[in-house]
C-alpha cells in the first residue's frame, strides 16, 4: 500500500502541464454539459406542455390563444417584414438595459463605498436605498414619464431605479464582510482609508459584488422592458412592441416576442454567472472551482 | 538590556463595565520570550490589544520601545485571494516600500518559515500549520523589535503544534525580538519561553511569574525530562490556585 502511494504521487506530479489541462478542458467542458443539459430539458417541458395545452386543452376555435411553437416560428422566422423590426427593437432594448445596467453598477457601488466609510453614513443614507427598492416600479413610472419625457432616458431611469438595490446591498454586505482580525492587522501597519479600501474592503467584496451584478443584470432585463412598455416616444423597444402586437392581437409575432426577450433573459443571466465563475476561482488561486 | 515593552500598573475597564485587566505590571526586554498562561477571559488578548496600541489602558502606564510591532493572531488572518508571497509582502506595501525590495523580503521571509516553492499557492490551497507559516513570515517580515503572538498555535493539531514551536523557537533564536506570546498550553509555554508569566481569572491580574532556565536551541526531548516535568507543574500550581 505505502508503494503504492509512493509510485503514484510522483506519477501524478511528473504528467506535466499537458496532461492536466488537458484533463482540466474536459472536466470543463462535462461541467457545462452537466449545467446546459437541464435547461435543455426544461426548455422540452416548456415545448411539451405548450403543445398539450394547445392541442389538448383549447378547442379549435380558441387555439388562437396559444397557437403551436411551430406555428408562431414558421410566420415570423422567415418573414422580415416581422423579424426586422422585432430585432431592431430587441437591440434597442439590449442597449438600454446594458446602460441603465452600468450606471446602476457605478452608482450602486459608489453608494456602498461611501456607506461603508462610517456606521453614521451608513444609519444616514441605507434607509433611501430601502425606500427606492420598496416602492413599487409600476407606482413610479408615470412619474418619471411626467418628469423625464416619454424617450429614451425615462427608459434608462427606470432601470437603473430596479437594478441599483442588488448592487447596493451586495456590495455594502461584501465590504463589511472583513473580519475584525484583518481590520486590527491593517490598523496595526498604519494603513491609509483609501489602502483599507483598495487591499482589504473591495476585493473582500468582490464575490458579493458579482453576486450583485448577476441579480441587477437580469433586473435591468425587466426594467428595460417595463421601460419600454410605458414610453413609446422614439424608436420602439421589444417592450413597445409587445404592447403593440397585443393590441393587435397579433397572437404568432407576440409569442415570437416573448420568446426573445426570455432568451435575452437568459443570455444576460448566463453571461454574468459565467463571468462571476471565471472571476471568482481565478481570484481564490486556480484549482479551486 | 532595553525594555521594550513596560506595563505599569495597567488596568483596562470596558464601557460595557467588564474589568479585564487590573494592575498587571509585566516588562518584556528584548532577547526575551515571555508566554501569558491564564484561564479563558482573563484578558490576555486584551493585554495583547494594549500592548500593540490597537486598545488604550484606562488606568496606569504602559510604554513601548519599539519602531516595528508585529502581531499573530489566532486564526492565520490571510486574504484570500493574494498568494502566499503577495499576503506576506503586503506589510511592505501598507508601510510603502518599493516593490523590488518589499519582494525578495517577502521570499526571505518564507524561505525562513520553511514555505520555499509554496509562494504562489492562495490560502485555500494550504494546510492549517502552511497558512501559520505565511502568517508568521509576515509578521517577521516587518524585522519586529515586539512580537505579539495570540494563541497561534491554537487551532493546529498536536503534531504540527509540536513541529511549530521547534520552528518559532529558532526563528526567535535567529531574529531575537522581545516575544510576548498567549497560550493555554501550560507545556508550551514553558518550553518556548524564558519567562512564564500567570494570570489570574477575570479581572485578570498577574499572580506568578516564573523564569525559564534553558538554553536555546532547546531540543523536542527536553519536554520529557524530569526539570520540565517539575516547571510544568509550578505553573499549573499557580493557575490552579487562582482560577
Ligand atoms: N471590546 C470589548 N468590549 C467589552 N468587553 C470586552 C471586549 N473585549 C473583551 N472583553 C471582555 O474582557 C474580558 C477579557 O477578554 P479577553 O479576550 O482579553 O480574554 P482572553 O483571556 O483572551 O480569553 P481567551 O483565553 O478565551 O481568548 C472578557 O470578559 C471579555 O468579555
Ligand atoms: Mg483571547
Amino acid at each position: 500500500m505505502s508503494a503504492a502511494t509512493m509510485t503514484g504521487r510522483p506519477q501524478s506530479g511528473t504528467s506535466g502541464a499537458g496532461a492536466t489541462s488537458g484533463a482540466g478542458a474536459r472536466r470543463r467542458l462535462a461541467a457545462t454539459g452537466a449545467k446546459v443539459w437541464p435547461l435543455l430539458a426544461a426548455v422540452a417541458g416548456i415545448v411539451a406542455v405548450w403543445y398539450a395545452v394547445t392541442y389538448l386543452v383549447l378547442t379549435p376555435e380558441r387555439r388562437f390563444l396559444l397557437p403551436p411553437l411551430h406555428q408562431v416560428l414558421g410566420t415570423t422566422l422567415g418573414n422580415p417584414a416581422v423579424m426586422g423590426p422585432m430585432l431592431d427593437a430587441l437591440w434597442q432594448t439590449v442597449g438600454v438595459a446594458l446602460s441603465g445596467l452600468a450606471i446602476a453598477v457605478v452608482l450602486g457601488i459608489g453608494y456602498a463605498v461611501v456607506m461603508a466609510q462610517a456606521g453614521w453614513a451608513e444609519r444616514i443614507l441605507y434607509p433611501y436605498a430601502v425606500i427606492l427598492q420598496t416602492i413599487p416600479i409600476l407606482a413610479l413610472t408615470p412619474l418619471i414619464g411626467i418628469w423625464m419625457g416619454y424617450g429614451f432616458s425615462a427608459r434608462i431611469v427606470v432601470c437603473v431605479i430596479i437594478a441599483l438595490f442588488p448592487m447596493i446591498a451586495n456590495t455594502l454586505f461584501g465590504l463589511q464582510s472583513a473580519g475584525p482580525d484583518a481590520h486590527d492587522l491593517f490598523t496595526l501597519n498604519r494603513a491609509t482609508r483609501a489602502q483599507r479600501l483598495l487591499k482589504l474592503q473591495f476585493p473582500a467584496a468582490l464575490p458579493a459584488i458579482f453576486t450583485g451584478l448577476r441579480n441587477a443584470a437580469g433586473l435591468s432585463v425587466i426594467g428595460a422592458i417595463v421601460g419600454d412598455f410605458f414610453f413609446q416616444q422614439g424608436s420602439p423597444g421589444i417592450g413597445g412592441l409587445l404592447r403593440t402586437y397585443t393590441l393587435r392581437l397579433n397572437m404568432d409575432a407576440l409569442f415570437m416576442a416573448i420568446i426573445l426577450t426570455a432568451l435575452f433573459g437568459v443570455a444576460v443571466f448566463s453571461v454574468f454567472a459565467a463571468l462571476d465563475r471565471a472571476v471568482i476561482g481565478r481570484w481564490y488561486g486556480r484549482g479551486t472551482s | 538590556m532595553t525594555r521594550t515593552l513596560v506595563l505599569d500598573d495597567v488596568t483596562k475597564a470596558f464601557p460595557t463595565g467588564t474589568v479585564a485587566l487590573e494592575g498587571v505590571s509585566l516588562a518584556v526586554a528584548a532577547g526575551e520570550f515571555v508566554s501569558v498562561v491564564g484561564p479563558s477571559g482573563c484578558g490576555k488578548s486584551t493585554l495583547l490589544r494594549l500592548a500593540s496600541g490597537l486598545d488604550h489602558v484606562t488606568g496606569g502606564d504602559i510604554e513601548v520601545n519599539a519602531t516595528s510591532t508585529s502581531y499573530v493572531f489566532q486564526e492565520a488572518t490571510l486574504l484570500e485571494w493574494r498568494s502566499a508571497l503577495r499576503n506576506v509582502e503586503l506589510v511592505g506595501e501598507l508601510r510603502g516600500a518599493g516593490k523590488a525590495d518589499r519582494r525578495r523580503r517577502a521570499q526571505e521571509a518564507l524561505d525562513l518559515v520553511g514555505l520555499t516553492g509554496f509562494e504562489k499557492q492562495h490560502p485555500r490551497q494550504l494546510s492549517g500549520g502552511m497558512r501559520m507559516r505565511v502568517s508568521i513570515a509576515r509578521a517577521l517580515v516587518a524585522e519586529p523589535d515586539l512580537a505579539l503572538f495570540d494563541e497561534p498555535f491554537g487551532a493546529l493539531d498536536e503534531i504540527t503544534r509540536l513541529r511549530m514551536q521547534t520552528e518559532l523557537q529558532s526563528l526567535f533564536e535567529l531574529k531575537n525580538f522581545a516575544g510576548l506570546f498567549i497560550t493555554h498550553s501550560v507545556s508550551e509555554a514553558v518550553y518556548l519561553s524564558t519567562r512564564v508569566v500567570v494570570m489570574s481569572g477575570r479581572p485578570g491580574r498577574v499572580v506568578a511569574d516564573i523564569p525559564v532556565p534553558w538554553s536555546y536551541p532547546r531540543p523536542p526531548e527536553l519536554r520529557f525530562e524530569p526539570e520540565f516535568a517539575a516547571l510544568t507543574g509550578e505553573v499549573s500550581a499557580a493557575l490552579g490556585e487562582h482560577s
